[in-house]
């Protein structure tokens, strides 16, 4: 191997390996095999019909749920099987379809909570949060990256619709892992929302590994690098957003609405 | 140049001092009332000092136990294990104290200390890795076996009698022998107060912040990398160490423990004061604490009937102020400065006329059952709100009932008007917020 | 020997029969609603003391019949007017609810009949004896409650499994909001379940009322117990309910009758302790002492090794 191709191995090395996953709740399979190579760095949709099971695989990879059969390796570790909260100490964010934050806590105390172990204050309790300087600067940033400074004082739980989609991303970017997974961001908000999300998920997934469950198409066509399509439970095809569109299979499955 | 070289950090250093007072005003002011309460005239006697002592124990012992319900969303029937194990811990090195062990009785509360974190690390390990329903059924599991334990075991904890020390049979501080009721209350203060600042530091440190966090969502704590259970069984170790400490105060205040001390009804007090006092907020546990130690002392002194009026405030609560005291106090927060507020409270005290009438027809009703019912031998004649009745004749009945359904019908007339107050008020606050929105 | 192993497992299984009068209307509401009732001994205790009153006014057999039906009317007037209204403030809340409701129906009852114990005997028309065994009688009442007691377990079983109503029941018992998206009245079910739930607490307490003392206290002392053997048994289990409540009832009513200490197994075996030992307290304990803590002791084995209970279909 030349140092050229070494270089474009390493490159393409995968931050997310999925190979052979099978999930079946009880004797229904809901994912039949699916394998997968996300690449470091790139912006990866997948996308597919209702029911194909896309959430159940956000699920999986995220350690909500343990798969069935089959490896999935985050950084080239096993991921798969391990606790959830192991799994985001290793540097995998994600967010959530139906909102789920904190919601009988401020604005800025969901992001500042969001950071404290990335930082490394684990369980401490000898110092009060609001001494840390870096959990605070850490906080406001991500803020104002969210565009929420003015309501940091606000409860979640009292917060527009938009705004705590914008406030769920915001936890799920501040601790900085490098593998982010956005479960269908853009889901009930208007054109123009979703065009302010669209900018905020391009801001900040710059430099890590993004991958999105969406049904938007419009959004899907303008982040991605690729896309991969699940149907029933299986990959059907990955490749870039032009030859996917073309992709006969896909087309059957799935495009031709929207 | 020099003088005002010299001047600047001179000032910034009182301008330090001034912030200080000022950030932390509620704690000066709190520890201040603390120091002068016992001398207030119509609290300097025994018996009030007593009730003080009683209420500031009920305080740290509710704070605890809010610690995990209010704060960590963790429910427990048994929260009394640590307190009276706590308790007995402390009895026990006071006792060692009478005996010669040279440490003076102020230090008793930190060996209750020491008792209930041992115990609810020992118990926490096992407990806080289950569901919230399992784990609530465990704390009433442990709580029972805890509580037939100290029968069985009559060396360590005394049985029926428990164990007896005294507070006076040891080294001395400045002359104090700590025999008097002031300095108890001194002691207990001290303790009630450190305590208490020692709890609300804890809460916001960064472990502390993650206690509210599972208590709202523990799934998305752990996707932000910690583990509920952990946090869980954290914070109930340091609860049960609290806990244990309001024992000490409580094996200095009584000189003994006895199986009281872990019962399942020890557990259900501080389980309603912390809910009538509010557990949403931080002092609600402490108002609690001192409205039931008031009524449970005051109450029973006028009516055999207290605990069911007990019962019916706490009735009250849950089903109309589930956010207790302290919550109904926080609610008009956003309405104080609005000139609609006094509009609020006039209402309010229409409605509390026939609010008053229903409750005194209620009251007249449930004392004289209680008469018939449980204190035939005192006959049926009875004093009332300085009247005197015969419980035997109807008529006393029949006015306590025209008096109960009088009195509800006319307040129930009263709710639209309380409503339609708060309603302008609330859009006067909302108003004045949106101005000032308008303002940036 | 053998005399005492068969009176005492007669006692035993009584016992437990018993107990499953009473934790049977509670497994229902427990699995149905999630809701941990703390007021269902109360409601036994309501039963007690309801059909204590009516045998005075008019007689035991129709005490019998309208007692359980009093307490079924408290139990829909406690889930509509009550729980319904506070379930909105959520888990927390309602188990509150519940708990407060001991207080006030004990107060209640301590109100109209008073803090002692009132003279709830058996009735004439039952006070005869059965058969004798071993020189001891077994009386009839105790028959009776044996009877009930399985003819409890047979009606709810049938009801549950074969009518369409204990479908509907048994559907929602794990899936709610489907059941109601169905176009079941959910509310209304839930209504008729704490009113039959309460309804066999209270028919319990008529015969309970024989076997224990009619007073304030009786809620308090029962009320733990129930909740293990709904627990042990596992939620949703009729059966499960029964045969925890067996295992108790025997275990417990043996326990008393063992005169014995870990002492008492280590001098068989020619170990010697001396007091000077740290654990000879712990070693003296006599089994029969220990008796009351057992039911406790199994509780928190049962949710620390298998929160599942026994036979349980849902947590």
């Amino acid at each position: 191997m030349t140092s050229a191709s070494a270089q474009v191995n390493e490159q393409r090395q995968s931050a997310l390996k999925l190979r052979d996953v099978h999930k079946s709740f009880g004797k229904t399979p809901i994912i039949r095999g699916v394998s997968l190579d996300i690449h470091r760095g790139e912006r990866h949709a997948i996308i597919g019909p209702n029911g194909a099971g896309k959430s159940t695989l956000f699920n999986l990879i995220s350690g909500r749920f343990q798969p069935t059969r089959g490896s999935i390796r985050l950084n080239d570790e096993e991921i798969a099987g391990i606790p959830s909260y192991q799994i985001n100490r290793r540097g995998l964010s994600r967010s959530f379809q139906v909102t789920n934050i904190f919601p009988r806590l401020s604005v800025y105390e969901n992001i500042r909570c969001s950071v404290l172990w990335s930082l490394g204050h684990k369980y401490s309790f000898w110092r009060s949060a609001d001494k840390l300087r870096d959990a605070n600067a850490l906080t406001e940033r991500t803020l104002e990256q969210i565009k929420m400074t003015a309501r940091r004082n606000a409860l979640a739980g009292v917060l527009t619709y938009a705004e705590q989609r914008a406030l769920e991303i915001g936890i799920t970017i501040a601790s900085g892992a490098d593998v982010i997974m956005l479960d269908e961001p853009t889901a009930g908000m208007s054109h123009s929302e979703a065009d302010n999300a669209v900018e905020l998920i391009r801001s900040v997934s710059k430099g890590r590994t993004l991958v999105m469950v969406e049904h938007d198409m419009g959004v899907v066509f303008g982040l991605a690098d690729r896309i991969s399509v699940l149907v029933y439970g299986e990959i059907i095809a990955t490749d870039i957003p032009s030859r996917i569109k073309q992709n006969k299979a896909v087309q059957t499955a799935y495009l031709g609405t929207e | 140049m020099n003088g005002s070289q010299t001047a600047a950090p001179a000032a910034t250093l009182v301008g330090a001092r001034m912030g200080l007072i000022q950030k932390y005003k509620f704690w000066f002011a709190a520890a201040v009332v603390l120091l002068i309460l016992p001398y207030i005239p119509g609290l300097n006697g025994d018996f009030s000092r007593s009730l003080l002592s009683q209420m500031g124990i009920s305080a740290v012992f509710a704070l605890s136990f809010n610690l995990l319900l209010g704060q960590t969303g963790l429910l427990s029937f048994g929260h009394a294990v640590y307190f009276g194990l706590g308790g007995y811990a402390a009895i026990h090195f006071m006792r060692a104290i009478n005996a010669g062990l040279p440490i003076p009785i102020p230090f008793v509360p930190l060996a209750g200390a020491a008792g209930g974190l041992l115990i609810g690390v020992l118990f926490g390990s096992v407990t806080t890795k289950k569901a919230k329903i399992v784990f609530a059924l465990i704390t009433l599991g442990i709580a029972e076996l805890v509580y037939a334990a100290t029968f069985m075991l009559p060396g360590l904890f005394g049985g029926e009698e428990g164990i007896t020390a005294s507070r006076t049979r040891g080294p001395s501080i400045f002359g104090l022998d700590f025999g008097s009721q002031i300095q108890v209350y001194y002691i207990i203060a001290f303790w009630a107060f450190v305590s208490a600042a020692l709890m609300y530091a804890f809460m916001r440190t960064p472990v502390g912040r993650m206690c509210n966090a599972v208590r709202d969502n523990p799934e998305r704590a752990e996707f932000v990398g910690y583990n509920p259970q952990r946090v869980r069984f954290i914070v109930f170790s340091v609860a049960g160490m609290f806990a244990g400490l309001a024992g000490g105060l409580h094996a200095i205040n009584y000189e003994i423990v006895a199986a009281d001390a872990v019962g399942v009804l020890r557990s259900g007090s501080v389980l309603v004061a912390a809910y009538i006092g509010g557990i949403g907020h931080f002092i609600g546990p402490i108002v609690g604490a001192i409205t039931l130690t008031w009524l449970q002392v005051s109450l029973s002194d006028y009516t055999s009937a207290w605990l069911l009026y007990l019962g019916l405030f706490f009735m009250a609560i849950i089903l109309f102020a589930p956010g207790g005291l302290s919550g109904l106090i926080m609610m008009h927060a956003p309405i104080v400065r609005t000139k609609v507020f006094w509009e609020v409270l006039k209402t309010y005290a229409v409605a509390l006329v026939p609010a008053v009438i229903m409750v005194v027809g209620a009251a007249l009703l449930i004392e004289m059952n209680y008469r018939l019912s449980t204190q035939p031998e005192l006959g049926t004649r009875m004093k009332l709100f300085r009247v005197n009745v015969d419980a035997a004749t109807p008529w006393p009945w029949v006015a306590a009932t025209l008096l109960l359904v009088a009195g509800f019908y006319v307040f129930r007339k009263t709710w639209p008007y309380v409503a339609a107050a708060w309603n302008r008020a609330i859009e006067e606050a909302n108003a004045g917020k949106s101005d000032m929105g308008e303002r940036r | 020997m053998l005399e005492l192993t068969t009176v005492s497992l007669l006692n035993g299984v009584v016992y437990g029969l018993l107990l499953f009068m009473l934790s049977s209307g509670l497994t229902l509401i427990f699995s149905m609603m999630g809701v941990l009732n703390f007021a269902h001994a109360s409601v036994f205790m309501l039963g007690a003391y309801f059909s204590y009153q009516i045998g005075r006014w008019i007689g035991f057999w129709p005490a019998l019949a309208i007692a359980p039906l009093l307490c079924g009317l408290v139990g829909a007037a406690i889930e509509r007017y009550g729980l319904r209204h506070v379930h909105k403030y959520g888990h927390v809340a309602e188990i509150l609810f519940t708990f407060g409701l001991v207080y006030l129906i004990e107060e209640f009852v301590t109100m109209i009949w008073g803090r002692n114990p009132v003279g709830n005997d058996v009735p004439q028309a039952i006070d005869f004896s059965l058969f004798s065994l071993f020189g001891g009688t077994f009386p009839a009442y105790k028959g009776l409650m044996m009877a009930i007691s399985l003819a409890m377990f047979v009606f709810l079983y049938l009801a549950l499994k074969r009518t369409r109503i204990g479908l509907i029941i048994q559907a929602a018992l794990t899936h709610p909001q489907m059941v109601g998206a169905l176009g079941h009245n959910v509310p209304g079910v839930f209504v008729l379940v704490f009113a039959i739930g309460s309804a066999l607490a209270g028919l319990a307490g008529v015969i309970g009322g024989f076997a224990w003392l009619t007073q304030p206290t009786l809620a308090n002392t029962l009320g733990p117990i129930v909740f293990v053997v709904v627990v042990v048994g596992g939620l949703g289990s009729l059966g499960g309910a029964l045969i925890a409540s067996m295992l108790i009832g025997i275990l417990q009513t043996l326990a008393v009758a063992l005169d014995y200490s870990l002492l008492d197994l280590f001098q068989t075996f020619d170990i010697s302790v001396t007091r000077a030992s740290p654990l000879y307290e712990f070693y003296s304990i006599k089994i029969a002492h220990a008796a009351s803590a057992i039911p406790y002791l199994l509780l928190v084995l049962m949710l620390i090794l298998r929160p599942t209970g026994l036979f349980g279909t849902r947590e």
